[in-house]
């Protein structure tokens, strides 16, 4: 059924959907309507065999999944920002410990200064917890995540939490028609949760234990093999959601026009706009494509690689900055492509705490590459020039 | 050979149980029945969670589990009544 | 290409108003009645702070194809203006296309804003509803929303009254859909003559 409704109910009319039997979470801007939803159908009785439990805090509330998953819960939580760097402590322990928790994350930019807009810092500062992270274009590719990322978290092969990052603001806060699941679709496609391991009263584990040297890096080697495995279950579980729910929102990248000169990388809600510009501009005789990055962990590295290997320039839209470096989107770039391509890489870092990203300052920003105006490496672009006092 | 790696690190509960700790320190600890009011500050106090008061009919007094007891002495040094004594192991004795 | 030329519509319109006051409701309800319209929709706010009482803006993009792009609007259709006292610190007519239309709570008439503006320079068409004063008398409270929804329906007819009575209905329950719908109908009937 098609409906105009909000990003936050578009993503909670989907958790809904997956069956979860404990959400846990904590508000935060622009995250809180997202569990405000879930909450409301927990009291109207709509979320069946479903704890709802409200928290003192986004690591309180990690915690109480940890706890949930590790007793069998098929588990939600939603944060973001400063939420989600209060929850990492946890979450690097979730991923150790296997749980397949799913969790969405409202991109939102990191404090200081205080911003309540949509950045990429956020998520990517927990790139290394072992976390799986999808990053989405639209409201409906948010909707459609979710089941995809139980599907993917719970698989044996994988048991790893998946993040779904979706764009604070430009994405949560939109009212947009909004293709809603049903119930059916959703359980033909995401079986009931049967967890690997989980514990009881009777049968109490613990979880994640005491790892000396002889034995610490085997348990992270396991990590990493079940983020390389998580490729190809990505894969079939995007593949075969593709067939059930007639959309098909690509692999672990989307790349429109190949083979064209110039390739523009981006991940996020920038994406759509940004494709109508490399249309436009294509119109007028420039060879420029899109690459849209889906899955940033785990990195596709070999599909990055086909994808670029003829490009001659490849310009990086970074939501974020590694200070001190530059974009990280671009870092990894970089280092997937070492050796497999010769293009020049323009690494931009754009869109920082929700400035705009308007459509002629990425017109401009492609122009600029395309006619030799602008120089390979990294810079900020659309800030104003400023001298830096002492108050 | 390979190892086995369980999933997660997920264990059986307890399993620190098989490691005995007993044999760790120089000193063990002693409590005096007589004096020991059985106010349970040694078992508040003990890293190890090896002294414990107990209940013998009509006494109550603490009881040192020395499969664990490390013999760091936490016990005596906080006791209000004085009632432990740390005492040096045979094995620690010189003759002569 | 063909030498069919398929005229594609896009219009854009942000809301000037105070968090309280309901700017971003107003283009939400615009971008459900729309998508019940036949078209695609989409709406978003951008709020200074959380916080009742601060200028807050809203936007909505209307098209008959799918819309992508998420950017602020910076050259609208339409600005609609939720509470006239906005005007003071906000330049809202900023990048309002020639031709475009400014709808606007205000207390005078609509030549008094005209001229204020120096619209006629400017190319840009002004309308005006005293929208606080219709809502004191049905709501109660100085929230306008609905009541420049049904001027912007009214000015612009590009929803039916119908449709957004309808989506009122289902927005609002009880007395408060009926005082809205009310609201809407009037606006929408008042900006109709005005606009003829
Ligand atoms: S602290 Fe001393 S008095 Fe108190 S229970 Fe222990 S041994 Fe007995
Ligand atoms: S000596 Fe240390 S380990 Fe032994 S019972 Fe006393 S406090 Fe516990």
């Amino acid at each position: 059924m098609r409906k105009v409704v909000r990003g936050f109910y578009s993503v909670a009319h989907s958790v809904k959907l997956c069956r979860p039997n404990v959400i846990c979470a904590y508000p935060i801007t622009p995250q809180t309507e997202i569990v405000e939803n879930l909450a409301a159908m927990y009291a109207n009785g709509e979320l069946g065999d479903c704890e709802y439990i409200t928290a003192e805090s986004e690591f309180g509330a990690a915690s109480m999944l940890v706890g949930a998953s590790a007793a069998g819960a098929r588990v939600f939580t939603a944060t973001c920002s400063q939420g989600l760097i209060l929850m990492s402590e946890v979450l690097f322990n979730a991923a150790g410990m296997r749980l397949p928790i799913v969790l969405v994350n409202t991109n939102r930019a990191l404090s200081a200064p205080l911003s309540i807009w949509n950045d990429h810092q956020d998520s990517i500062a927990i790139r290394d917890a072992g976390i799986m992270q999808l990053y989405v274009e639209n409201n409906q590719e948010a909707h459609d995540a979710i089941p995809q990322a139980y599907k993917v978290a719970e698989n044996r092969k994988v048991l790893l939490p998946f993040m779904v990052c979706m764009d604070g603001y430009k994405l949560t806060h939109a009212y947009e028609p909004i293709d809603l699941l049903d119930q059916e679709t959703v359980d033909s496609f995401l079986p009931p949760y049967e967890p690997a391991a989980y514990m009881t009263t009777k049968k109490p584990l613990a979880f994640g234990c005491y790892a000396p040297p002889h034995i610490y890096m085997e348990f992270r080697v396991a990590m990493q093999q079940a983020m390389e495995r998580a490729k190809n279950v990505m894969l079939d579980v995007f593949k075969e959601w593709a067939e059930v729910s007639g959309r098909d929102w690509g692999g672990h990248i989307a790349v429109d026009f190949p083979d064209s000169k110039i390739l523009v990388v981006a991940m996020g809600s920038v994406v759509g706009l940004l494709r109508k510009v490399v249309e436009e501009l294509r119109n007028e005789g420039l060879s420029v494509g899109l690459v849209k990055i889906r899955t940033f962990r785990p990195f596709p590295v070999e599909e990055l690689r086909e994808a670029l290997k003829d490009a001659e320039k490849v310009i990086v839209l970074d939501r974020s900055v590694s200070f001190g470096y530059e974009g990280p989107v671009s870092i990894e770039l970089k280092s997937a492509i070492y050796g497999h391509s010769s293009a020049e890489i323009y690494s931009y870092a754009v869109g920082l705490g929700g400035r705009d990203m308007p459509k002629d300052f990425l017109e401009k920003l492609i122009r600029d590459v395309a006619e030799g105006r602008e120089r390979p490496g990294f810079a900020f672009k659309g800030h104003q020039e400023f001298e830096e006092v002492i108050p | 050979m390979k190892i086995k790696l369980n999933l997660g690190a997920i264990s059986e509960p307890l399993q620190s149980e098989k490691f005995k700790t007993g044999d760790w320190g120089t000193h063990y600890p002693v409590v005096d029945k007589e004096k020991c009011t059985g106010c349970k500050t040694c078992e508040q106090y003990c890293p190890d969670l090896c002294i414990e008061v107990k209940k013998f009919n009509e006494e109550k007094y603490a009881v040192v589990n020395y499969d664990y007891c490390k013999g760091c002495g936490i016990c005596s040094s906080v006791c209000p009544a004085e009632a432990i004594k740390m005492e040096l192991k045979d094995a620690f004795k010189f003759e002569g | 290409m063909g030498s069919k030329e398929v005229v594609k519509i896009l219009i854009e319109v942000r809301f000037h108003g105070r968090g309280g006051q309901g700017a971003v409701t107003a283009a939400d309800i615009l971008a459900v009645a729309g998508f019940k319209e036949g078209y695609y929709t989409l709406s978003f706010p951008m709020f200074g702070a959380e916080k009742r009482g601060t200028p807050v803006v809203s936007y909505l993009r209307i098209s008959d194809e799918p819309i992508v792009a998420r950017d602020e609007i910076y050259n609208p259709d339409y600005v609609v203006v939720l509470d006239p006292t906005v005007m003071e610190t906000v330049n809202v007519i900023a990048g309002l296309k020639k031709g475009g239309m400014l709808i606007s709570n205000y207390p005078k008439s609509s030549d008094d804003l005209k001229t204020k503006l120096k619209a006629d320079e400017l190319g840009i068409k002004v309308a005006t509803i005293n929208a606080t004063k219709v809502a004191m008398e049905v709501l109660g409270r100085p929230i306008t929303n609905t009541t420049m929804v049904g001027a912007f329906g009214g000015a612009t007819r590009l929803v039916s009254l119908e449709t957004l009575l309808d989506v009122v209905n289902e927005w609002f329950k009880g007395e408060l859909a009926e005082k809205n719908a009310k609201l809407i109908e009037e606006a929408y009937r008042y900006m109709m003559e005005v606009c003829r």
